[in-house]
């Protein structure tokens, strides 16, 4: 309808309906008024009221009515009167109208009031029904506001609708007729449209009518408050509709009437009322309707709602809105956006699932007001274990809560009870049997047979038609064939299920015959069953007929079937005769030739019968007989078919028999009934082992049922594992007896409460009762019969009705424990959904039974219950990963692949890193792996490859010597293998390793410390503190410095004077510090005198060379100088590995040399010397003291007063003794012969040395010997904690020896006994000397990180390398051979540290001897090495040494007074007579000159080559003359040692090389490899001299000892012609 | 030299040593140092430190506040060997002697940005009730012999320690060419980390 028409229109309606005002404003006021107030309750409801009531005036009325009726009656009286008088001047109503108007009001007013009262007598509270009403209101209201169509479709409907429509049809007819219509005004149609618009409501309020009256009937009290009331109204209603309608009428045609003048009239201020001012608004705003809507209008077209949740889809929890809201939503949604994509498929706006969690994660907070101070309190809460850990969970977001189980029990039948009666028996007999025949019945399994029969013998029928058939034959005759089997199958089940119906048919009969005639024969009747057997008729003939038809069709089938098997019978016949006949042919032919046979020799037919029986005859199979097969057919179909003709027979069981009462019955009978009566039964509810529950007692009824009724709510926790109920009964006050257990299935998922259909379990118990009464009993034996025969044992058993079911929650959903919870062992019920159990937990692991699981189950896709498994399984069946076939351990392993092998192995960088991690040597220290391949250079492996490569290959470049070389190799192979081996060792830690930790003090310490607290401060005495150690892992370069503090020397040789025997020194040279000793005293006469007292006959100074860096002191005077110097030179470890292992493997060597310094004049003309000096400085090489870093490094500091090694021959120089004796060491110094120098060296910062392995190696050595070594070192060790006791050691194989076992006597090489038989300290000196040219090697550089090594003497001089031990036992052995009494000494020295000598006895002193220099000492020599002495081995025995000093000048060596020496076997351990771990007797090889010789050309060769590259921007010249003559010395000085040559050898080289200024020296070391000689050589500085003219010599010399010990001699020289 | 792809990525960090709790000491001082993989190498800033010696709060808080910084540049070819700063408290005890109240390490945070660190600290336990007493009373509380190995694994099974309290450290760390080495720490977009920024044509 066009808006602005209908504001016309109200506004007519306001003009002409003034006069309604008076009545129908009023009301409209009350109305409003009280919507105001509802509008208070309902504040969104508002409004639409207002928009959607007030144009309907027609509707006016009944909302008004409703409002009074739900107002407090009370109320509306007070209202009432003064609505009542109208105004009259504004009336333009006539007065009777009006009166009659009045008059109903009046009416109404008093049956209101009449009402009302009767109402607040009965009712004191009307509450209840003011709160209903605004429910009603707004159904009202909503349907007010509903558009027109909806009415239209609820207009038809009504009759008393269109009743009051076609009233006021005839009245605007009516009017119609008369006025014509002015302009401006609504057209007669739409007048009446208006009008019928306004009616269109009404219909819908009466109808809403009747529902409020019926909701109202529910109530009676309301009821019978109203009870006057709808009477009323609906006279007031119809009589106002009446009077509305007519007014309306009146005031159209007033209207029309007074038009003109209207115009004219002067009208009340242009008021716009609410009602329009909201219609206008209503153009302008939107408001959504309430009310909901229809499916079909947010579904496209013709498409059904589709309502996944009932699919089974999860679609989860939607958020909680109010319908309103949705509604409006929907509404609002439809109007603005037309599409419908806002909808899902079942017509619902789309939602996400609801988010809020169902239990709030923030701990609740405490509601009570409390004091803080006890909410702060901390309470004691045992731990709860909590169960759910316990199952198998696969899902994490399981939701925990409670879960319900219903379980109903409604009864319980006993089958067998011990008070049954026989009659009862029977009864549960016949009923047992009724079942069985009702469940035959219903499964009607014949019917079905015979129909699959007959469909079975029409399709072959159609099969043998071959004009239907498109097959070829074959398959044809093959179905058919096919067909013809299975019906013979298919006759044979439907035979015996017809035969098993007919014989239960047969059983019920003759049950019930056996009931009735018990039942007679008693007198009574127990139980009210009665079996009514119902005939039905069927047709006689039709039955016949078929029946034959059955017969024949069975016959023929069965006459075909042995027509086959007798063709075949026939077959097999056939063949077996014609094998019989050509047998007896055969036997015929076989019997003449043995005739004539037999005839020929008689006797031997007796000695040999034929052995094959004779082949029957066959006998062929007779034909089928008709006629006997049809009687087996017709026999067997009267046995299980009924007959034709027969009355289909239908038993019915009823229960309407009657009970004989007990005043009837014999007393045994009454005695029973008693004693049923006395029994009760009751259930307990046992859940998963525990009783949750138990029913209430129940009586036993007469009939041995009993009823409970009762469902228990099982709020559980854990998913059900078992769930039984057992059957309990009480006799009277007697105890109670378990009668049986019931096991209940648990339900399967899909059950819920509402859907569970009640079940019977069975149960049975195997007690024995006899009972005194007509009771059978139960497991006793009884009979029907009189004769007792046929006996029957029942045993109590009944059948438990109950039904178990998930219970379902608030919100519809079942409470059932999420599928993971569900426990492996529990498969039966829920195989199908619970992935766990129907494939077990080995399956989850296999994705593909999975993957097949979860299609088969059909999972739901969407429940996050199952995200996990699918994503899983899809994963698992996506394309890209496949399920292999095979088994693999790690199977994830690729995945975590950083990169694949191909990847990591062409990677240079990947290749660097992996090494690294592997602490391959060579790159174990490698810093900054670049990041690029790119950026590695090749050359980086080249090393570690060459070495891989070589491992195998002996390379014999780098040594020289073959042998030499095999056994570097050797050793480096012993040496890696051992490396390999004490690896883990090295990663072990002990709390040591990591934790400083003070000793606990003992009670000496503790008191002196606690003297020391009560001590006086002395801060000026500053004490000694200890350095704290370095623990060498995170140094770098530069950070380590080696400090050598050089303090003094002694005896250094000094310069003799030259030319003193020879000839004239040369004017021009002399030596400048002749010139400069001169200078003083130049008035002395000659040079040749001897030197005067004071005269400086040597200037030495000290270089300290290592690791190529060189630092020396400063000059100093005098053959016994003093420097005390600091040196400091830097540490460099290899490969900047700063490491423990890498430190002990340094085999750099500190040099000390001492050096003469000696002035040249160079000065040319004596004439310049007063203008200027020019001098040379020289340097002569005197000797050298050699530490090795290890030892440096191992001892922290060395401090001490080293010999000084000199060079045999020293050109130039001798040891002046005469001139020292006034120092007044002499007494002292006469004693040794060589120089001395005193030294302190040591670390900066301190390093801690890497610890010997803690290992215990395993030993074959006898368990008692190992405790008695234990034993023997703990005591040795309490005493004496820094004497070294050693009683077992560690042999080359890892294996712990005994000591002892290493001393044995051993045959020295013979060539060194015979060299001088006669002396045998001159042999003792060889043979040291030979052992000391063994090279030292020490076994921490061999053996990095691990403890001393022994190897026997023979795998010594194999290696043909060792550290002190090796040398020790060699010499000792050697000395023992020789018959010298010798031990081993185990002790420190300087600067070895610990360390091993040999100590033997000569007549009447003790020697003391170095094995690894060859030297000996005096027990009372002030220099001899040895500071220590720990213990003494012998062949069999350890002296531990428990004198107080441990120093050799201090102590006294006689081992057989045990109060100095503590002997490891004693009478309490007796010598067990140890063998020895040497060999018998060592063989020496000699070594072959030509090689040796060979070797010695190279040496020189070589190193002349390097004092070449030494010398790169000088000239180097070779004195070939020079060298002859020294080449010719050398062989000289190894025959004598190197003693007592140096006159004769300086003579021979003066007159010689007499031009020459000389200066040189031979040195002397055991042969080992070439680097040390060539450091040797560099150390003496030979080749800095740079003086233009210098030549220079060298000459080396190999003299070869037995075993490829060979004794180098290296003289080097350089030469300056004298002009 | 940048433009032309770096060969190793730098690792800048500065931050500080901000504050302690240490429930039952006062008057501590804390050491830091750094441990680092083979592939590191510093470049800038200070390895090790010792800071002053610091008193608690007289407030509830009773924090021990050192803001003693940390600034320090490493660069690197590797992830591998990440470095960690190791962290030692001392204190006097009730004899006055120097003892050792906490030991901690942790990694440097891989991500640039601003990080803080809460670190637990613990000290090695005695051996023996014995040695608890006299430790205590000599003052000479077991230690390390080398704090470093706190940051490292080997060897700590032979080790009891007892919880001490918490340190905190700020960090801020800026990387360079770490992702042109290929390796991506840091979140997607670097770039305003901390705090949004403020809106443009904003008076400031």
């Amino acid at each position: 309808m066009n808006p602005k028409e209908e504001k016309v229109k109200i506004i007519t309606e306001e003009f002409d309906e003034n006069d309604e005002d008076t009545g129908v404003g009023s009301q409209k006021k009350t109305s409003k008024m009280a919507r105001q107030k509802r509008k208070k309750r309902l504040p969104a409801a508002g409004p639409e009221e207002m928009v959607s009531e007030n144009p309907h005036l027609g509707n006016q009325p009944e909302p008004l009515q409703e409002d009074s009726d739900t107002r407090p009656l009370s109320m509306t009286t007070r209202r009432g009167p003064r609505s009542l008088p109208p105004i009259p001047s504004a009336s333009r109503t006539g007065f009777a109208e009006f009166s009659m108007r009045e008059r109903m009001r009046e009416k109404l007013q008093a049956a209101r009031s009449k009402a009302e009262s009767t109402l607040l007598q009965e009712i004191p509270t009307p509450r209840p029904r003011r709160l209903q009403s605004p429910g009603e209101k707004e159904l009202e209201t909503e349907f007010g506001a509903e558009p027109g169509e909806e009415a239209q479709k609820t207009q038809q409907e009504d009759d008393s609708q269109s009743r009051s429509r076609v009233k006021f049809r005839d009245s605007v007819r009516k009017i119609k007729t008369k006025p014509p219509v002015p302009p401006g005004f609504p057209s007669a149609e739409e007048a009446y449209n208006f009008f019928t618009f306004n009616f269109d409501p009404e219909p819908e309020e009466s109808e809403e009518k009747p529902k409020a009256k019926n909701r109202d009937g529910t109530t009676q009290e309301e009821e019978e408050g109203e009870e006057e009331e709808p009477p009323v109204q609906g006279i007031h209603k119809t009589d106002e509709q009446l009077l509305i309608s007519a007014t309306e009428a009146e005031a159209f045609l007033w209207g029309l009437d007074h038009a003109a003048a209207d115009f004219v009239a002067v009208r009340p201020a242009d008021y716009e009322s609410a009602h329009v001012r909201l219609q206008m608004e209503k153009e302008l705003l939107f408001v959504p309707s309430r009310l909901t809507v229809p499916t079909y209008k947010k579904l496209p077209e013709n498409v059904q709602p589709r309502y996944l949740e009932d699919e089974g889809l999860y679609i989860g929890t939607r958020p909680d809105v109010p319908r309103t809201c949705q509604n409006i939503m929907e509404n609002r949604l439809l109007t603005q956006e037309p599409g419908r994509r806002w909808f899902g498929d079942d017509g619902r706006i789309v939602a996400l699932p609801n988010p809020i969690k169902p239990f709030p994660s923030r701990p609740p907070v405490l509601t009570q007001e409390q004091d803080f101070r006890a909410e702060l309190e901390t309470l004691y809460k045992k731990a709860v274990k909590y169960v759910h850990r316990s199952q198998h969970m696969i899902g994490s977001g399981d939701s925990p809560g409670n879960f319900q189980l219903d379980i109903d029990i409604s009864g319980l039948i006993f089958t067998h009870h011990p008070c049954f009666s026989r009659e009862h028996v029977l009864a549960a007999k016949l009923a047992q049997l009724y079942d069985q025949y009702l469940a035959r019945h219903q499964r009607n399994k014949a019917k079905f047979l015979t129909d699959k029969l007959q469909a079975l013998r029409n399709a072959v029928q159609t099969g043998l038609n071959p004009a239907k058939t498109h097959k070829s034959l074959d398959t044809t005759q093959k179905t058919i064939n096919e067909y013809k089997s299975e019906i013979r199958q298919t006759r044979k089940l439907r035979d015996a299920e017809q035969e098993k119906d007919r014989m239960l048919l047969k059983t019920i009969i003759k049950v019930w015959k056996e009931m009735k005639s018990l039942r007679e024969f008693q007198r009574f009747t127990n139980t009210p069953l009665k079996l009514v057997l119902r005939k039905e008729k069927v047709d006689q003939k039709a039955d016949e007929e078929a029946y034959e038809a059955e017969i024949q069709a069975e016959i023929s089938e069965l006459l075909e079937e042995h027509m086959e098997e007798h063709e075949q019978k026939m077959e097999a016949y056939r063949a077996a005769y014609q094998q019989w006949k050509a047998w007896k042919k055969a036997q015929r032919a076989k019997k003449k030739k043995k005739k004539q046979a037999v005839e020929e020799h008689p006797e031997e037919e007796m000695g040999e019968p034929y052995p094959e029986e004779d082949l029957v005859k066959p006998v062929p199979p007779e034909p089928t007989d008709r006629a006997l097969m049809e009687h087996q057919v017709r026999e067997r179909a009267a046995r299980s078919r009924r007959r034709p003709g027969e009355p289909l027979l239908v038993p019915e069981l009823s229960l309407a028999g009657s009970v004989t009462p007990n005043e009837q019955c014999p007393r045994v009978e009454v005695l029973r009934r008693e004693d049923v009566k006395r029994r009760s039964i009751y259930l307990k509810v046992i859940f998963n082992d525990k009783e949750v529950s138990r029913t209430d007692s129940r009586p036993l009824g007469a009939d041995f049922r009993v009823h409970f009724g009762q469902i228990f709510n099982l709020q559980i926790f854990n998913w059900p594992e078992s769930l039984t109920l057992q059957v309990y009964e009480t006799v009277g006050h007697s105890g109670t007896t378990l009668l049986a257990e019931v096991f209940l299935p648990i339900p399967e998922t899909t059950i819920v409460t509402g859907r569970a259909p009640i079940e019977e379990v069975e149960f049975s118990s195997n007690q024995h009762v006899t009972l005194d009464h007509e009771g059978v009993g139960s497991g006793m034996p009884f009979s029907f019969e009189a004769d007792g025969s046929n006996q029957l044992i029942l045993m109590t058993s009944g059948k438990v009705s109950n039904s178990v079911a998930w219970a379902i929650g608030e919100n519809g959903i079942p409470l059932i424990p999420p599928l993971s919870q569900q426990n492996i062992g529990f498969r039966s019920a829920l195989k199908r959904a619970d992935a766990i159990s129907s494939i077990g937990t080995s399956g989850l692991t296999d994705l593909k039974k999975l993957a097949k699981w979860a299609a088969e189950s059909k999972l739901d896709p969407n429940d996050p219950n199952n995200a996990p498994l699918m994503q899983l399984i899809s994963v698992a069946t996506s394309g890209e990963s496949y399920v292999p076939d095979f088994f693999r351990l790690e199977q994830l392993q690729q995945e975590f692949n950083f990169v694949s092998d191909e990847e990591l192995n062409r990677s240079k960088r990947f290749r660097l890193l992996c090494l690294r991690s592997q602490e391959v040597p060579e790159f174990r220290n490698y810093k900054q792996i670049p990041a690029y391949d790119r950026e590695i250079m090749e050359k980086v492996f080249q090393d570690y490859e060459k070495r891989l490569r070589d491992r195998n290959v002996i390379e014999t470049k780098d040594h020289i010597d073959p042998h030499r070389a095999m056994v570097a190799k050797y050793l480096q192979q012993v040496r890696e293998s051992v490396i390999n081996r004490f690896l883990i060792a090295k990663h072990h830690f002990l709390l040591s390793d990591l934790i400083v930790e003070e000793e606990v003090p003992n009670i000496s310490i503790l008191g002196l410390s606690l003297f020391k607290l009560a001590e006086q401060k002395r801060p000026l005495r500053p004490r000694r503190k200890g350095r704290k150690k370095v623990t060498a892992q995170n140094l770098s370069d530069g950070d380590i410095k080696v400090l050598v503090n050089i303090i003094r020397a002694y005896d250094i040789p000094v310069r003799k004077p030259t030319a003193s025997k020879f000839q004239q020194p040369s004017r021009s040279s002399r030596t400048f510090s002749e010139k400069h000793a001169a200078s003083p005293t130049t008035h002395s006469p000659t040079h040749s005198a001897d030197y005067p007292l004071g005269q400086v006959l040597v200037r030495p100074f000290v270089e300290v060379s290592f690791q190529r860096t060189i630092c020396h002191t400063t000059t100093a005077e005098g053959p016994n100088p003093s420097w005390n110097e600091e040196l400091e030179l830097p540490f460099r470890a290899p490969n900047g590995d700063y490491s423990t292992s890498s430190l002990q493997s340094v085999k750099d060597d500190v040099f000390i040399n001492i050096f003469d310094e000696v002035l040249y004049d160079v000065l040319e003309d004596d004439r310049e010397r007063g203008s200027g000096i020019h001098t040379r400085i020289e340097r002569h090489w005197l000797g050298c003291v050699k530490i090795p870093f290890s030892t440096i490094y191992f001892q922290a500091k060395i401090d001490g007063t080293f010999k000084i090694d000199i060079p045999p021959v020293l050109l130039g120089y001798s040891k002046e003794r005469s001139m020292i004796i006034e120092r007044g060491f002499d007494s002292v110094r006469s004693l040794s012969e060589g120089s001395y120098i005193t030294l302190f060296i040591t670390m900066e910062p301190q390093l801690v040395p890497g610890e010997s392995v803690r290992e215990k190696f395993d030993s074959q050595e006898d368990e008692k010997l190992l405790q008695a070594t234990e034993k023997f070192q703990a005591e040795c060790a309490l005493k004496f904690p820094h004497r070294q006791c050693l009683t077992t050691v560690t042999d080359i194989s890892g294996k712990t020896v005994f000591i002892t076992r290493y001393l044995k006597p051993l045959n020295p090489p013979q060539e060194l006994l015979e060299a001088c038989p006669n002396n045998p300290q001159a042999t003792a000196e060889l043979v040291a000397r030979y052992v000391s040219l063994i090279p030292f090697l020490p076994d921490t550089v061999s053996f990095a990180g691990i403890c001393d090594l022994w190897s026997t003497s023979d795998q010594f001089l194999d290696l043909l390398a060792g550290d002190e031990e090796e040398h020790a036992v060699l010499l000792c052995n050697y000395f023992l051979s020789l018959g010298k009494k010798a031990w081993l000494v185990m002790g420190s020295a300087i600067p070895e540290g610990p360390t091993a000598y040999v100590l033997t006895r000569e007549q009447s002193h003790y020697l003391i001897w170095n094995p690894c220099s060859g030297h000996f000492y005096g027990q009372f020599d002030t220099f001899c090495p040895l500071k220590s002495v720990g213990c003494l081995i012998g062949p069999d025995n350890i002296w531990f040494n428990i004198q107080r000093h441990d120093s050799p000048l201090r102590i006294n060596f006689d081992v057989t007074k045990p109060k100095l020496w503590k002997s490891f076997f004693s009478r309490n351990l007796l010598y067990p007579g140890l063998s020895s771990v040497q060999p018998e007797e060592l063989i020496y090889q000699r070594t072959d000159k030509a090689a040796a010789a060979e070797l010695q050309d190279r040496i020189e060769k070589i190193l002349k080559e390097k004092i070449m590259d030494w010398r790169p921007r000088h000239l180097t010249r070779w004195n070939r003359y020079c060298t002859s003559a020294l080449r010719h010395f050398l062989p000289l000085l190894e025959r004598s040692r190197g003693e007592d040559v140096e006159d004769d050898h300086r003579g021979e080289l003066l007159k010689q090389l007499g031009d020459y200024r000389f200066s040189g020296f031979p040195l002397h070391m055991p042969y080992s490899e070439l680097k040390p000689l060539i450091e040797a050589v560099y150390s003496t500085g030979v080749h800095n001299i740079d003086v233009p003219n210098v030549e220079f010599a060298l000459a080396v010399y190999i003299h070869p000892y037995p075993k490829n010990v060979l004794s180098v001699w290296i003289y080097v020289a350089s030469l300056i012609r004298n002009r | 030299m940048a433009a032309a792809g770096p060969s190793v990525f730098l690792l800048m960090v500065n931050g500080q040593v901000e504050s302690a709790q240490f429930p039952e000491y006062d008057d501590l001082y804390c050491k830091y140092c750094f441990v680092y993989g083979q592939d590191w190498a510093p470049t800038a800033g200070l390895e090790e430190g010792i800071s002053q010696i610091t008193s608690k709060s007289q407030d509830v808080r009773q924090a021990l506040v050192w803001n003693f910084p940390i600034d320090v540049t490493f660069k690197s070819t590797n992830p591998y060997g990440w470095p960690q700063i190791v962290l030692s408290v001392y204190g006097p005890d009730v004899f006055g002697n120097d003892v050792v109240r906490g030991y901690g390490a942790v990694h440097l945070p891989f991500s640039p940005g601003r990080h803080k660190r809460t670190i637990p600290m613990f000290v090695p336990e005695s051996t023996s009730k014995l040695q608890k007493f006299t430790s205590w009373f000599m003052g000479r509380r077991p230690e390390y012999t080398d704090p470093k190995v706190v940051a490292q694994g080997e060897g700590r099974e032979v080790t009891r320690v007892r919880s001490q309290g918490f340190v905190t450290l700020l960090f801020n760390v800026v990387t360079k060419d770490m992702r042109k080495l290929g390796y991506d720490t840091g979140p997607s977009d670097t770039q305003g980390v901390s705090g949004p920024s403020p809106p443009p044509g904003l008076p400031l």
